[in-house]
C-alpha cells in the first residue's frame, strides 16, 4: 500500500487555487496548436472542455458514441445548478458552498478540490448566461433561485425542470461552434474501447467506430475522459441505458487507480419497478417531497386501496422518526427507511415494492389548483408512466441508483495516476465525497470542464512541447487495437445462450441486494462469490447474434456488461474494506442506536484507490489521507 | 391496476444497411403487460430474437425520459406513436389494445438516410448548429449574469423555443422533409435573447442556408407542431422567416447605428 500525493497547493485552502494559478506552466498561444488534446465523452464536462481547449488553441478531437454530442445524459438533469452568486443576500458565500459540500459528502471529500468547485461555481453561470442558457427570470429580469437539498440558502439556478438540458445545449452549441471552425474533429458514434500508454504516459486511445466495427487508433499528448459514473452497473438506475463503465474501466485496467468504488447515490423518490422487463426507472424530482407525505400501512402485508386504510392504520415513518425533518430528511436517510419499510412487508403497489408519496393534504390545504401549478408536469409525467392519476391516487416511490461518487482517481490537477491521462465530471472522484448535494452534479461537470482542466492540462503539455511523442504508428497501439479487435471476436463467438442484457440483470441484482442501500460483510462475501460465478458462466454462455462490422448493438453491449462485471467485484470489495459507514455508504454493522451511519474518522478519512492486479479479485488498495485543515468533523443528524 | 394485452402483431421496418433494399417482418407478441413502455416491448422483442439465434432489431434509444432525443420510430404512420407531447420512450402499451396490428418504420427523410433496420442518420441537424445556433462567447470573459435584465416574457419564451430535443420528428412528419421547425427552434431560442443580438441576422442566414442545403422547404402543412414532442409553436417558423427576410434587406454594417 502506497499513499498517494494529490499534488495540493500551499495555502490556506482559499488561496490555493489562485497559487496554482499564479505558478503553474502556461504554454504561449503559438505554441498551443503544436498540441493534440483527445478529449473522449461530450456531456456537461467533456463539451465545455472540448470548446474551451479548441478556442484556446489547442488541436482537439472529440469522441462520442452518440449520434451527436446533444444526447449526453447531463441533459437528464432536473432539478438545477449550485451557485455561490449570493444574488439572494441571504447569507451565501464561497466558504458557505464550501463546507455545505464537504459536510454533505460526510467529511470524504479532499478540501482544496471542493473550494476550488465553490470559487468557480460564480464564473459557470456567468459563463452559461452569456452562451444563452435561459435561466428562470423574476419580473425585474434578475435571475431567479430555489433551495434545495436541504441547504439553509437559495442558491439553485434552475431552467424549468430541465436544467440540465439547457445547460448541455448551451455547451453543446460552444462545441458546435467550434467544429463549424474546424478546432474541434468530432468523431461521433465512436466508442473509446482501450487507452494506450507507452513510456509510462497515455499516448492515445483504441475506439471502435460503431458503424463499421472498424477498429483505429489515435494518438495524443493528453486524454480526456468524461465519460460519466457507473450507475448502471445496478441494472436498473435513473441512468440513461447506455451509460457505461467501459471508459474509466479500461483506463483502470492500464494502470489509472479507480478511488472510492463503493461511494454510489440511491435516489429516494423513483417509480418503483412495475415488471421484470422493465428497462430502467425513472426519477420524480425531489421538490415533491415539499408537500408530499410518505407513509406505508402499518400492518405488513396490507393490500386494501390506500383511500381504504384509516388515519390510524398509517404509519408516516419519516415524520415518525425525524421529527424535525419528516419527509424532507436527506436522501441517504429517506432512502434507508423505505427499504426497512418495504423489507419489512408494508411496500404498496402490486408487486408491494414501493411506499406511498401522498398529497391528499396538500390539495386539502392549497387546493388543487395550487398544487398543479406547482408539480403539474410531474404529475402528468407520472401518470403517462404508471397510469395512476396521482390528483386522486398516492404516488409510489422507491430508491433507485441514480449517481456515482466514486470513479478514477485523479490528483487536484485532475490528472489519473498515469501522465496525460485525465478524468472529469461525475468519471472522476474528485468533489463530492460519499455523498453529493443535490444541484452539484451539474456545477462540477461545467467547474471541471470550464475552469479546471484547461488551466491544469498546460501545466503538464509544457514539459512536452517540442520534444516527440509516439504517434499511432507505434507497436503498441497495433497491439491494443488486435486485443481489442479479438476481445470482440470473442464476445461474438461464444455462442451460448444467454444475451448481454440478461447478464446484465442478473449481475445487478445481485449488486443491488448486497451493495446497493445496505451492505453488511455477509451479503458482501456472499456477492463476491456470486459475480465470479456469473461472470465465468458469461464467458462461457453469451450469445451475441450478427456480425462483427456494421452496426451491432448487442455486441456493443456485451462488452460494456463485461466491464460492469469487474467494477462490481471493485465495488463489493471496496464496501467490504470500508469498515464504517458515510453517505451513501451504509454498513449494517456501522450504526448508531438510532439506526443512523457511524463513521470512522479515526481510520478511515481517507480515498481509498485501487489498483488493478490482472485478477479483478484482488486488486490492491491504496489511500490519499484527507487532511481538514478548514472544516472539523461533526456527525450528521436530522433528528 | 395493470392489465394485459394480447394478440398484437408487429411489423417492423428490417435493413440490413443504408444501401440496402428494406422489408417489413412480422412479430406477434402473445402477451404483454400495459405497464411496459414501447421501447420495453422492442426490448423484449430483441431478446427473444437473440435466443431464437436471429439479429436484434435496431433501434436508437437512451435516456427513456423523453428528455435526450436519441429516440425515433413511425408507429402506425405517425411520428413518436399516437400519444400528443409525448416522444417514442414515453409511450407505454396502455394506449393500444389486445389484437392491435401496429407498423413500426424508421424516420422517412432524405436527410436523414437510414442507417440499419430503425436507426437514422441526423447528423444534418448538427451542420445546421454548427452554421450558427450558437452565441460567440469565449470561455472566461463572461460579465456577471445578472448584468443584463432579460424580462421574464422573454426569458419564458426563449426557453419555450430552447426545450427542442432534437429528435427529427418533424422532418419526419412534414411531407416535405423539411426542417423549419427545428431550425426555427433554435434561431428562435437565441435571437429573442439580448445576448443573441450581435449575431442575430448571421444567424439565421447562415443557419436557414445550411437547412436549404439539405432539407426540403416548408409549406405550412403544420405536421411538425402536431408530432413535436415538446409542442414546440410553428410561430417560431414566422420569427424565423420575418428575421430572414430582415437578414437579406439589412445592410449590416449599419445595424450599430441603428
Amino acid at each position: 500500500m502506497t499513499t498517494l500525493d494529490a499534488k495540493i497547493p500551499a495555502g490556506p485552502v482559499a488561496d490555493k487555487w489562485n497559487n496554482f494559478k499564479a505558478n503553474e506552466k502556461l504554454v504561449n498561444p503559438a505554441n498551443k496548436r503544436k498540441f493534440k488534446v483527445i478529449v473522449v465523452g461530450t456531456g456537461l464536462a467533456g463539451a465545455s472542455a472540448a470548446a474551451t481547449l479548441a478556442e484556446l488553441g489547442y488541436q482537439v478531437d472529440a469522441f462520442t458514441f452518440h449520434d451527436s454530442p446533444r444526447r449526453a445524459h447531463s441533459i437528464a438533469a432536473q432539478g438545477g445548478i449550485n451557485a455561490a452568486k449570493n444574488y439572494r443576500g441571504d447569507g451565501d458565500s464561497v466558504h458557505r458552498l464550501f463546507y455545505d459540500t464537504i459536510k454533505g459528502g460526510d467529511f470524504r471529500s479532499r478540501e482544496a478540490n471542493v473550494h476550488r468547485l465553490a470559487e468557480v461555481s460564480v464564473d459557470i453561470i456567468d459563463q452559461m448566461v452569456a452562451q444563452g442558457v435561459p435561466f428562470a427570470r423574476e419580473y425585474g429580469g434578475m435571475l431567479d433561485n430555489r433551495s434545495f437539498g436541504g441547504a439553509q440558502v437559495s442558491r439553485t439556478f434552475y431552467a424549468r425542470g430541465q436544467t440540465g438540458q439547457q445547460l448541455l445545449l448551451g455547451a453543446y452549441q460552444q462545441l458546435a461552434r467550434q467544429i463549424g471552425l474546424g478546432g474541434v474533429r468530432l468523431f461521433n458514434r465512436t466508442e473509446l474501447v482501450d487507452v494506450v500508454t507507452i513510456d509510462g504516459r497515455c499516448a492515445g486511445i483504441v475506439v471502435r467506430d460503431l458503424m463499421t466495427g472498424e477498429v483505429s487508433s489515435h494518438s495524443a499528448h493528453a486524454v480526456v475522459l468524461a465519460t460519466g459514473g457507473y450507475g448502471n452497473v445496478f441494472f436498473l438506475s435513473t441512468n440513461a441505458m447506455a451509460c457505461n463503465v467501459t471508459a474509466a474501466w479500461r483506463a483502470h485496467k492500464r494502470g489509472a487507480y479507480f478511488a472510492n468504488p463503493c461511494y454510489t447515490q440511491i435516489h429516494p423518490t423513483c417509480i418503483p419497478q412495475s415488471d421484470d422487463f422493465q428497462s430502467k426507472l425513472t426519477l420524480m424530482s425531489e421538490s415533491l417531497r415539499n408537500d408530499g407525505r410518505v407513509w406505508v400501512p402499518k400492518n405488513a402485508g396490507d393490500t386494501r386501496a390506500p383511500h381504504l386504510i384509516p388515519e390510524d392504520e398509517r404509519d408516516y415513518y419519516l415524520e415518525r422518526l425525524y421529527p424535525s425533518f419528516g419527509n424532507l430528511a436527506p436522501r441517504d436517510i429517506s432512502s434507508r427507511a423505505a427499504k426497512r419499510a418495504v423489507d419489512a412487508g408494508q411496500g404498496v403497489g402490486d408487486k408491494q415494492n414501493g411506499v406511498y408519496l401522498d398529497f391528499a393534504d396538500a390539495i386539502g390545504r392549497l387546493g388543487k389548483n395550487v398544487v398543479a401549478e406547482r408539480y403539474g408536469n410531474l404529475f402528468d409525467m407520472y401518470e403517462r408512466i404508471t397510469g395512476e392519476n396521482p390528483y386522486d391516487v398516492p404516488m409510489r416511490i422507491y430508491p433507485a441508483s441514480h449517481y456515482t461518487m466514486g470513479g478514477l482517481w485523479v490528483d487536484y490537477e485532475l490528472m489519473t495516476t498515469i501522465p496525460g491521462l485525465y478524468a472529469a465530471g461525475e468519471a472522476n472522484f474528485s468533489d463530492h465525497g460519499a455523498n453529493r448535494l443535490g444541484a452539484s452534479a451539474l456545477m462540477q461537470g461545467l467547474a471541471d470542464g470550464y475552469f479546471v482542466l484547461p488551466y491544469t492540462i498546460s501545466n503538464y503539455l509544457a514539459e512536452w512541447l517540442n520534444k516527440p511523442v509516439p504517434d499511432t504508428s507505434h507497436p503498441e497501439f497495433a497491439r491494443v487495437e488486435s486485443e481489442a479487435r479479438e476481445r470482440y471476436h470473442r464476445f461474438a463467438s461464444i455462442g451460448g445462450t444467454r444475451s448481454p442484457d440478461w447478464f446484465h440483470r442478473e449481475l445487478g441484482k445481485i449488486i443491488w441486494d448486497y451493495c446497493g442501500m445496505e451492505r453488511s460483510e455477509a451479503g458482501l462475501d456472499k456477492a463476491l462469490s456470486e459475480i465470479p460465478a456469473l461472470y465465468e458462466e458469461f464467458h462461457k454462455d453469451l450469445r451475441v447474434t450478427g456480425g462483427e462490422d456494421g452496426v451491432n448493438q448487442t455486441l456493443e453491449k456485451a462488452a460494456r456488461v463485461e466491464d460492469f462485471f469487474e467494477l462490481g467485484m471493485l465495488m463489493c470489495r471496496d464496501a467490504l474494506e470500508r469498515r464504517e459507514s458515510c453517505g451513501g455508504h451504509f454498513r449494517s454493522e456501522y450504526q448508531t442506536e438510532e439506526g443512523e451511519a457511524l463513521r470512522d474518522d479515526e481510520n478511515f478519512a481517507h480515498v481509498a484507490a485501487w489498483e488493478f492486479t490482472g485478477d479483478p479479485m484482488t486488486p490492491n488498495r491504496h489511500v490519499e489521507d484527507l487532511v481538514y485543515e478548514e472544516v472539523h468533523f461533526q456527525t450528521r443528524s436530522y433528528k | 391496476m395493470s392489465s394485459t394485452l394480447k394478440n398484437l402483431t408487429l411489423k417492423v421496418w428490417r435493413q440490413a444497411g443504408p444501401g440496402s433494399k428494406g422489408h417489413f417482418e412480422s412479430h406477434t407478441i402473445d402477451e404483454i403487460t400495459d405497464e411496459a413502455s414501447f421501447l420495453e416491448m422492442l426490448d423484449i422483442l430483441n431478446e427473444r430474437l437473440i435466443s431464437q439465434g436471429n439479429e436484434a432489431v435496431v433501434f436508437d434509444h437512451d435516456c427513456r425520459e423523453g428528455i435526450c432525443g436519441t429516440c425515433s420510430l413511425m408507429i402506425n404512420g405517425q411520428a413518436h406513436g399516437p400519444e400528443r407531447g409525448t416522444a417514442t420512450c414515453q409511450l407505454h402499451m396502455r394506449k393500444f389494445s389486445s389484437g392491435d396490428t401496429i407498423v413500426i418504420e424508421p424516420w422517412r427523410a432524405s436527410a436523414f438516410p437510414i442507417v440499419r433496420d430503425l436507426m437514422v442518420d441526423r447528423s444534418a441537424f448538427d451542420r445546421i448548429v454548427e452554421a450558427g445556433g450558437f452565441i460567440t462567447a469565449a470561455t472566461g470573459g463572461a460579465p456577471d449574469a445578472n448584468l443584463i435584465p432579460i424580462p421574464k416574457p422573454v426569458a419564458d419564451a426563449a426557453m419555450d423555443a430552447a426545450q427542442c430535443i432534437g429528435c427529427g420528428a418533424c422532418v419526419a412528419a412534414c411531407p416535405n422533409g423539411a426542417a423549419n421547425l427545428f431550425t426555427a427552434a433554435k434561431i428562435s431560442h437565441l435571437n429573442l435573447l439580448p445576448q443573441g443580438q450581435a449575431e442575430r441576422f448571421s444567424r439565421v442566414e447562415n443557419m436557414v442556408e445550411t437547412m436549404d442545403e439539405h432539407f426540403g422547404s416548408c409549406t405550412n402543412h403544420g405536421e411538425c407542431e402536431a408530432a413535436c414532442p415538446k409542442e414546440i409553436s410553428i410561430d417560431m417558423i414566422a420569427l424565423m422567416n420575418a428575421d430572414y427576410r430582415k437578414a437579406k434587406v439589412k445592410n449590416r454594417k449599419q445595424l450599430a447605428r441603428s
